[in-house]
């Protein structure tokens, strides 16, 4: 083919150095080179937004961003959000709310999420749903990715390190999973 | 129905889901993040015809390249023909070779004539436009008018586009109709859509010593094993299917993929793995469609309002072949086609027909939701032709909720229901006397709203061998299900499912019925699915019936290892099995909660088995395997409030209000997100999502560009409630609710849209109901008013 092109970046706070072919997409590079595989793809047209990450702190659909592209660049994926074994408040809120169905859009789904509360920490509804309508859900019908934004908003703000409104019951048991799916 | 067993609370819980930690925090495995060594990449040549003759392919130029190790033709893969495993029984069916790379003829758009082999994702794709196909092309059959006609065929081997004729009728439909004050005959369409699931399907086959393992995005992996081994004439042991974590399905995984079987065979031919990855634009083209159906329906009434008859006229556009269910679709919905009704007189005449297009097979609802929708819009148009208010007309022909089990005309055993419960439930959150007169005020400002209902019941939990076997409908199958339950030492549960969920949640519905019925914290039952290896022969995930069916599956199994407890119990603490409870978590004697075990406990004795009563197996396992003795018939009633723009003919959702009864509810969360995003389809359907193809049969909906899914912006917050009436079928009480909010809702929709128009003459209208479409509607009407 026709040759390859070095390229540096950060992704998830490590730094990597891959030869690449000029015409290799950003989410190629993350999940065929460097293995992570949570950031997916799910159209040919950047219509859906199941592979939106961070590129420099602003939600970016990776498979409309050559790998050349993000030479010297910082990217956050799905697999950067966590902190340790604490999730981050979207995390968190997607899964108190079932925010999730078969979980193929959700990594874009909160990576796009992510990008919209920091431009609006306190969004009305309308907010959220315009702020989302680049990436696609076929299983939830969006009701509830609009409560798991909501709720991780209100998290966020309350600076509370339980899950929101969980239910009489959930909470003891989604809390000890938590632990068993990030050490996995 | 089986005693209930008081069990530890599990049952009822909105419990989170245990499948959300790897998927939020993108840790899961679908099909593509898993890598193999010295894998091959396949890029497959597709006609760019609708109908061609094949007259040469050079595939030269791409082998010249590199990173091309083979390039392979239909001529070349000697695999069996793909599978139309089920067709209505008692007909002839005009059946037709289906090849996974065909060989001298495409008809249609899609349909594979080469595939190239490579080392890397990128290059084969190249080298796949490298290779030289020569097409003569064939008179095309691009609607279903044309294959009607009989003028062009898409298999001029049988002389006919004509694929079959069925039909299933109870009463005498013409006697019904004569004996009616007021028949209305209405044409009503279902167009074609695609089931598009975000994650596409992909495919990665290994061959190990004889040994092949198939990982697929399928919804039926043991099914996928069965006709691997057929066609590819391998004893079924030597394959091993795994659905890894599957990114939804909607039916379009339903299927017995071209694909599937070329990797697996390749693989065994290369002695390599080979990956294939569908791209949007193949799944659009090459995935299974769904509906496209064309009904003629008379409905006929007394004045006063009682329905006398039904009688649908269905000629379905089926595409070029018939895969895995393609003719046996229309016929899921005559099961139902007299809806929650007491009609006497019932009647659906099917006929299937082959056009230059993608096949058609199971997309969520299957069947049921061109029924419902065909049997609610009429309903809606015969109120009016009656001036009777609709939720009047309905409420007259309701089967009374003291009428159950209930036989319809035609020999269908609905299993219970409350349809009038449903609807009184739905009106305690829709005032319909304040929307009118809301709609009124908004009427004298110009603004277009609109309430629609539909009232409806489906046939799920596929599916009970003595109604749909031999014995019964003469169909081929049962479709029973089967579980393990494995207690460990430590007490810790592993379940395995026969089902193949894909975004359903079987993995914390399945753990909290077995920790209900073992007395353990449903944190500790794992559920293992989706892997022929692993577990008992299963029949995979479609038409709702993972919990009724696999999901009883699984509490019988709990039952019998609760047995096996009981017994240990007893004979460990010196009381009477009967006499053993669960209760709070432990299996104690009756009135002597202090007096148990823990399931840790008995584990323990049970594999360590000094104390066990003499000639009892040690281990604690069981495995059921569980035929229903009918179907489940869930039900409810939808309400739906749009506002149509009369300027553009734009149509916004305003209130969607659903109230579905699938029975005591295990997880209520998860019932309302399935229920959710059934609307959302329905509403997909209803507004904005049609496959189209042009007069040449070439595919206009290609991309997600073309083929509008609903975003969140388009779509409001759901309103939803429940009733619970239990079936008598299971010990669960249980009916499905996966496809419930799709069959629903359309109706709905439309009966809204509708009712919004009236005052500017619109009385019909069919989906999808697309800005010109409404826009057109408006300016006919005003044609005729004016």
């Amino acid at each position: 083919m026709s040759g390859t092109v070095p390229v540096r970046l950060a992704v998830n706070g490590q730094t990597h150095a891959v030869d690449v072919e000029p015409r290799m997409l950003l989410v190629h590079l993350l999940r065929d080179e460097l293995g992570l595989t949570g950031t997916h793809v799910g159209c040919d047209t950047s219509n859906c937004g199941a592979c939106t990450v961070h590129l420099d702190g602003e939600a970016v659909k990776s498979c409309t961003v050559l790998a050349v592209q993000a030479d010297g660049c910082a990217v956050k994926t799905i697999e950067g959000m966590a902190d340790g074994e604490t999730l981050h408040p979207l995390q968190e809120g997607f899964w108190a709310e079932h925010g999730l169905q078969c979980g193929y859009c959700t990594p874009g789904m909160i990576m796009a999420a992510a990008d919209l509360l920091e431009r609006h920490p306190d969004p009305t509804e309308e907010q959220i749903r315009h702020g989302l309508e680049g990436n696609l859900c076929r299983c939830t019908g969006y009701h509830n990715i609009v409560r798991a934004v909501q709720a991780a908003a209100r998290h966020a703000r309350e600076g509370s390190a339980a899950p929101p409104d969980l239910p009489p019951g959930g909470e003891e048991s989604g809390r000890a999973l938590a632990g068993e799916g990030l050490g996995a | 129905m089986s005693a209930t067993v008081p069990g530890n609370g599990a049952v009822g819980r909105r419990m989170r889901r245990k499948e959300d930690p790897r998927l939020i925090t993108g840790r899961a495995s679908y099909v593509d993040d898993i890598a193999l060594a010295g894998t091959l990449w396949c890029a497959f040549v597709r006609s760019p015809e609708a109908h061609a003759k094949i007259v040469s392919i050079d595939a030269s130029a791409a082998l010249e390249r590199d990173d091309v190790v083979a390039v392979f033709t239909g001529e070349d893969v000697d695999a069996g023909a793909l599978p139309c495993a089920w067709v209505p029984p008692g007909v002839e069916v005009n059946t037709s070779e289906h090849l996974c790379v065909a060989k001298g003829t495409v008809r249609h758009v899609g349909d594979p004539v080469a595939v190239v082999l490579g080392t890397d994702r990128y290059s084969v794709v190249d080298a796949a436009e490298d290779v030289v196909v020569d097409l003569e092309p064939l008179p095309v059959v691009a609607s279903l008018e044309a294959a009607m006609s009989d003028g062009e065929l898409v298999h001029p081997e049988s002389g006919t586009n004509k694929i079959h004729e069925w039909s299933l009728g109870g009463g005498d439909v013409e006697a019904g109709l004569s004996q009616a004050d007021v028949v209305i005959e209405r044409t009503v369409v279902n167009h074609r859509i695609s089931g598009a699931p975000i994650e596409p399907r992909a495919v990665l086959a290994e061959d190990r010593a004889g040994q092949l393992t198939v990982w697929s995005s399928t919804q039926v992996p043991h099914f996928l094993r069965l006709f691997l081994a057929l066609l590819l004439g391998m004893s079924e042991e030597r394959i091993r299917v795994i659905a890894p974590e599957v990114g939804g399905g909607f039916g379009a995984k339903l299927q017995i993929y071209g694909e599937e079987l070329f990797c697996a065979w390749a693989a065994r031919k290369l002695g390599r793995p080979v990956k294939w990855v569908e791209t949007r634009s193949e799944h659009m083209m090459v995935s299974h469609h769904g509906r496209d159906q064309v009904a003629k329906v008379r409905l006929g009434a007394t004045r006063d309002g009682k329905v006398t008859a039904i009688h649908a006229k269905i000629d379905a556009d089926m595409g070029a072949y018939l895969m895995l269910l393609t003719p046996t679709i229309p016929s899921l919905g005559a099961f139902v086609m007299s809806g929650v009704y007491a009609i006497p007189n019932v009647q659906t005449d099917i006929t299937g027909w082959y056009t230059n297009k993608m096949p058609t097979d199971a997309i969520r609802g299957a069947g049921r939701p061109e029924a419902t929708h065909m049997i609610e819009v009429c309903m809606d148009q015969l109120a009016a032709e009656l001036g009777m208010d609709p939720l009047e007309l309905r409420r007259r022909n309701f089967i009374p909720a003291d009428d159950f089990p209930h036989e319809t005309a035609l020999g269908i055993v609905y299993d219970s229901g409350d349809y009038a419960g449903a609807l009184d439930k739905l009106l305690e959150h829709f005032d319909v006397g304040a929307f009118r007169r809301e709609q009124e005020e908004l009427r004298a400002k110009g603004i277009y709203r609109g309430v629609g209902f539909s009232t409806y019941t489906e046939i799920c939990g596929l599916a009970p061998s003595r109604v749909t076997g031999p014995q019964g409908f003469g169909l081929q199958t049962g479709l029973w299900e089967s579980a393990m339950v494995r207690v460990h030492i430590t007490g810790a549960v592993t379940v395995y499912t026969g089902t193949s969920p894909h975004g359903q949640g079987l993995e914390t519905t399945l753990a909290q019925v077995v920790a209900d019925r073992l007395g353990c914290d449903p944190e500790h039952v794992e559920v293992l699915h989706g892997d022929t290896g692993t577990g008992p022969q299963g029949l995979g995930t479609y038409g709702s019936r993972s919990t009724a069916v696999g999901g009883e599956a699984a509490a019988r199994a709990a039952s019998k290892v609760a047995d096996k407890c009981r017994a240990i119990v007893a004979h460990m603490l010196e009381a009477a099995p009967e006499d053993i409870e669960v209760r709070d978590g432990r299996f104690s004697v009756k009135g002597s909660p202090d007096k148990g075990m823990a399931l840790a406990e008995i584990a323990g004795a049970a594999y360590i088995p000094d104390p066990l009563p003499d000639g009892m197996e040690p281990g604690l396992e069981e495995t059921a395997f569980y035929d229903p003795a009918n179907f489940v018939f869930p039900f409810g009633a939808h309400a739906c409030v749009v506002d149509v723009d009369g300027e553009t003919g734009k149509v916004q959702v305003v209130r969607h209000i659903a109230v579905d009864d699938c029975g005591p509810a295990i997880n209520p969360m998860l019932i309302d997100g399935q229920v959710h995003g059934g609307i959302a389809f329905a509403i997909g359907q209803a507004l904005y999502e049609q496959v189209v193809y042009d007069e040449d049969g070439q595919l206009v909906t290609g991309t997600f560009v073309d083929y509008a899914l609903p975003t969140a912006a388009e779509l409001p917050s759901f309103e939803t409630d429940r009733t619970e009436t239990p079936t008598p079928v299971n010990s669960l009480g249980v009916k499905g609710v996966g496809e419930a909010g799709t069959i629903a809702a359309t109706p709905a929709i439309v009966n809204a849209v509708v009712d919004a128009l009236r005052p500017l003459g619109v009385t019909y209208m069919d989906m999808p109901l697309s800005p010109v479409r409404v826009w057109q509607a408006i300016e006919e009407a005003k044609g005729v008013t004016a």
